[in-house]
């Protein structure tokens, strides 16, 4: 069972700041996902190795080269706030 | 019984070798060191939606060689994670990493007689750097910058089992690693401009005890002597704790080398979950044992061969290792070698007048114009008595400095050796009748005079006479 503690911990980790309400209601929703994928633990995998993927591709790999496709003026364009080339963020706490 | 030695010591070391690689482990860019801020970046850098990262073949391949260096085992199969953290250096929100299934597991290196473990070594993406405004450190910043040029570029971080018990043998251990490292092409192993960092595990515990202590993670080591002293401040801090009756707590401390210490970094409570998953942009790597072979084909001689190899020239240990330590030497050396000159007084150059050169001048020998060709045709030119050894090491420094080569210096300034028995003889006779007091001292008995004979004679002939036959000459008329 997913908590409200859970919920607090997850988005601290990735830096959200979340109402009382809304841990509420994402508490209900993740708690209803992993009860959803739950139901895969019915499944009997005895001798069944774990998988990372679907396909049975493997070694997909490129040439060490370089290789650029955009300036760094179209890459910079989608940044809130730059400054002297580089990218400005928020103070680190 | 001093406190300290009630303890043992116990170290185990995490390096990250950034790869020499001219593109990233996942993107297409460029991975020089110290150019202008985001000029090497990609969407896929960026982490911008929809994008997809490619692995690097060459990272691949680097990293078998690095594991077969090591005696590592290189699994048939390994794949990639995504280890969760949100900082700025990474814009994805995640690291590629590898978690339980690394390209390198198991393995050893040694040092000076002693074997240390290797757990394993995996592949990642490096972070990128953050560039603090507003004020020094991060405490008084207003804002960040971020810097991404180093966000991507492969880093292969190799983990050693905790079978240091000294500062001194956690250095040595970083020095091989970086030795290997760097003799076979994959990493240039500066520690100062971050292409080899290195993180400590430390703990202490009563010696004969079982089990040991809760350990310390100490980060932002960049010098050997930094390494050192980081680890010896950890190590006193620690004891301090236990024989207080205090604990150690379990925790990532940054070390300060500026103020000598280190201090927490993050307390307990920010302690990392990191949420490891398999990365499903990247497909599994499947490394067959051909594949090992072709690898296995390209290893060159690594540094304890070199050092044996040196010693059974007839090189002592210390020079061997001397030599070994700096590849560039060593290359050089090599070289000398297969040119076939006398190792013994080649290497008294290299060790000597040469290595005093590279010292006061603050260069490695490929900066210099002396070329192995030159250095061989020198001791060619000694070894047939053309020129003495004296006249050598005079001249050594002009082709370190000009590039001349030693037989254009002899015929210029006329130094090739005298050994023509009758033009010494008539150095010698002079110098013997033009001292006739040293002369009847010597002949009762003070024998230590005939140095000074010999002195004299060389500096009449302003270092040309061989030495050999000076020796003969005055032994005949003073004996």
């Amino acid at each position: 069972m997913i908590t409200v503690k859970d919920v607090e911990h997850v988005a601290k980790l990735a830096r959200l700041e979340l109402s009382e309400e809304e841990k509420q209601k994402f508490t209900k929703q993740l708690g209803d996902i992993l009860k959803y994928v739950e139901q895969m633990d019915e499944v009997d995998t005895t001798g069944v190795k774990p998988m990372a993927h679907a396909f049975d591709v493997v070694n997909v790999m490129r040439e060490d080269e370089v290789v650029y496709e955009q300036t760094k003026e179209e890459l910079m364009v989608n940044a809130p706030e730059e400054e002297n080339g580089f990218f400005r963020v928020p103070k680190i706490g | 019984m001093e406190t300290r030695e009630k303890y043992e010591v116990v170290i185990g070391l995490e390096v990250h070798a950034q790869l020499k690689t001219k593109s990233k482990i996942f993107a297409p860019d460029g991975t020089e060191f110290g150019n202008e801020q985001n000029t090497q970046i990609s969407p896929i850098t960026l982490g911008m939606p929809g994008v997809l990262p490619v692995l690097n073949k060459r990272v691949v391949d680097m990293a078998i060689l690095t594991g077969l260096a090591l005696d590592s085992t290189i699994p048939s199969r390994c794949k990639f994670d995504r280890k969760q953290y949100f900082y700025p250096d990474l814009p994805k929100g995640y690291q590629i990493s590898q978690y339980d299934e690394p390209i390198c597991v198991g393995g050893h290196l040694d040092i000076a007689g002693k074997r240390i473990g290797i757990t394993r070594a995996h592949l990642e993406e490096d972070a990128g750097k953050l560039v603090h405004a507003g004020s020094n450190g991060i405490s008084g910043s207003n804002y960040s910058l971020v810097d991404l040029n180093r966000a991507g570029t492969p880093l292969l971080e190799i983990v050693s089992e905790p079978d240091m018990r000294s500062s001194d043998e956690a250095k040595a251990y970083v020095e091989e690693l970086r030795n290997i490292l760097r003799y076979i092409g994959v990493c240039d192993g500066n520690l100062e401009e971050g292409s080899l960092r290195c993180d400590a595990n430390i703990s202490v515990m009563l010696k004969g005890a079982t089990e040991f202590g809760t350990r310390a993670e100490i980060k932002n080591v960049n010098s050997f002597r930094s390494l050192q002293r980081a680890i010896e401040y950890e190590i006193e801090r620690q004891i301090e704790l236990v024989e207080e009756g205090e604990r150690v707590v379990q925790e990532t401390r940054l070390w300060d080398d500026n103020l000598g210490e280190t201090r927490s970094m993050r307390g307990k409570e920010d302690a990392h979950d990191y949420r490891y998953f398999p990365e499903p942009d990247l497909m599994p790597l499947e490394i067959s044992q051909e594949w090992i072979d072709t690898i296995k084909a390209t290893m060159p001689e690594l540094p304890a061969a070199k050092r044996a190899r040196y010693m059974s020239l007839g090189l002592n240990e210390y020079d061997a290792g001397i030599i070994v330590e700096q590849m560039e030497l060593a290359l050089f050396f090599d070289k000398i070698i297969e040119l076939g000159a006398n190792v013994k007084t080649s290497i008294n150059f290299l060790m000597g007048e040469i290595a005093a050169y590279l010292k006061d001048e603050k260069l490695g020998i490929s900066e210099t114009k002396l070329t192995p060709e030159n250095l061989v045709e020198l001791v060619n030119l000694i070894e047939k008595g053309t020129i003495s050894n004296n006249i050598g090491k005079q001249i050594i420094f002009t082709m370190l400095k000009d590039g001349t080569n030693a037989s254009q210096i002899v015929e210029k300034q006329g130094l090739s050796q005298i050994s023509d028995e009758g033009a010494l003889k008539e150095i010698v006779q002079k110098i013997v009748s033009s001292n006739p007091e040293q002369v009847n001292a010597y002949k009762s008995g003070k024998i230590q005079l005939f140095g000074f004979f010999v002195g004299q004679v060389m500096k009449e002939s302003k270092g040309r006479a061989n030495p050999k036959t000076v020796n003969e000459l005055l032994k005949e008329m003073l004996d």
